[in-house]
């Protein structure tokens, strides 16, 4: 199931009308079980709160001392919506509480997204900054990137990128593109200073940093070692070796050794290099050619 | 306070980035906070826009003032964009829990006033850019 087809789930703690209000404790250990399982709750004593699209599975709960809901002026138990009477003697909250009953009901019986499993590293693009170069489009291996019918450069495959690798983000020559669990600014969503623009920009071409076009280089560093490999036969030796030459690209990017080290066969590099390098020219000549209709028709 | 405000606050669940002392401060106090405020938690805001949470529309107040306690404004403001629910400049704040204190934080979201500091710009993702992340969703 992609991340896209899951359906949400909301807690909603209900404190309005002729509810009794929970105490910050039990405000507090309702709010850290739910978060722990990965979902969001609310509190609020606005009935008009309660969330009822339909990819949206809500849990309202709160002290209404017996009431309907209805008469509390929310919608009615139903379709994606459930009702948890908080009122009852030892109705406590945590881990063994009906909410968290309910809420890991509701995710087996819907399917929804197991939290635990992704965690959400992606780049997020900022388009005050971005000139639409599509060197990042080039630079993924991993089809993260990819153009909309005008030919704009956007994240299309969230889950395809590579935890805690910000290589795409060093190769903009803009700072535009952003990882927000990243450590250090501007990548982290910091403001970009005429320093890091500076420094970024010097980063732009990693290629040059490393002698020659990053993929090549994979290539040829892979290979050196599947040749000392097939000689040696030493297992350990190759894969120390091809760790050993991948350290300068590791730094130079900031890259987690293990996405270099899962890096696909060299033939497969090339393929995917040729095949982003295709969709980035093919989206650049697009708008090169849509900035010359323009212009023709504006001298026109 | 004077106008519909609500608060949105990010448990940035998935890293340890955000500082949990400063992360769990911050939600305790807000779990003592009895006034009548509607205030929403999430488990990750990285997450819901992955998925294309639909909820995600509802976090963005279109009635009234915004605060935020999540991370840098600039990151903040690109992932709502990115998901086809840009956040109104003028009616909201961001405090950031990766730099900011509790106390600093907390008094920004209880306070009456607004302080607007989305980073300036367009603030909005090219229109075709959402339309095909909403269909596709």
């Amino acid at each position: 199931m992609s991340l896209t087809q899951t359906r949400a789930l909301e807690v909603v703690l209900y404190e309005g009308g002729e509810t009794t209000p929970l105490t910050p404790d039990e405000r507090r250990t309702l709010f850290r079980d739910v978060l722990n399982q990965g979902f969001g709750v609310r509190r609020t004593t606005d009935p008009g709160d309660v969330p009822v699209d339909e990819r949206t599975h809500a849990v309202v709960v709160g002290r209404f001392n017996g009431r309907q809901p209805e008469s509390l002026g929310l919608p009615g138990p139903g379709g994606n919506i459930q009702f948890i009477d908080l009122s009852g003697e030892g109705e406590g909250l945590g881990a063994d509480s009906p909410i968290a009953a309910a809420v890991g009901r509701i995710r087996e019986d819907r399917q929804l997204f197991d939290h635990k499993v992704w965690k959400p590293w992606f780049p997020v693009i900022d388009y005050d900054r971005c000139t639409n170069c599509m060197q990042c489009l080039s630079f993924c291996l991993f089809g993260v990137y990819g153009v909309s019918h005008e030919q704009q450069i956007q994240v299309q495959n969230h889950d395809n990128c590579k935890t805690n690798c910000p290589a795409c983000s060093r190769v903009c020559p803009e700072a535009a593109i952003m990882f927000p669990k990243y450590k250090a600014g501007p990548i982290n969503g910091d403001m970009v200073s005429d320093s890091d623009l500076q420094r970024e920009k010097m980063k732009v071409d990693i290629s040059s940093l490393l002698g020659g076009d990053v993929y090549e280089l994979l290539r040829n560093r892979s290979e050196r070692a599947k040749s000392r490999f097939s000689k040696e036969r030493d297992s350990d030796k190759a894969l120390n070796e091809r760790q050993k030459c991948l350290v300068k690209l590791q730094k130079d990017a900031d890259i987690p050794p293990e996405v270099l080290m899962s890096l696909p066969s060299p033939d497969e590099i090339q393929r995917r290099a040729a095949e982003a390098s295709a969709k980035a020219e093919a989206a650049l000549e697009a708008n090169r050619n849509k900035r010359d209709a323009s212009g023709a028709e504006q001298g026109g | 306070m004077g106008e519909k405000c609500r608060i949105l606050y990010c448990n940035c669940a998935h890293a340890r980035v955000v500082p949990d002392e400063v992360k769990n401060a911050v939600l305790d106090k807000l779990c003592e906070t009895d006034a009548d405020i509607s205030w929403q938690a999430v488990s990750d805001l990285c997450e819901m826009v992955a998925r294309r949470d639909p909820a995600l529309k509802n976090l963005r107040a279109d009635d009234g003032n915004l605060k935020i306690a999540a991370c840098f404004p600039r990151a903040v403001k690109w992932l709502f964009a990115s998901s086809g629910v840009p956040l109104d400049p003028e009616r909201t704040q961001i405090c950031n829990m990766r730099e900011q204190s509790a106390g600093e934080i907390m008094q920004a979201l209880l306070s009456d006033d607004i302080t607007p500091n989305v980073p300036e710009g367009t603030g909005k993702a090219p229109a075709e850019v959402v339309a095909e992340s909403e269909g596709n969703a």
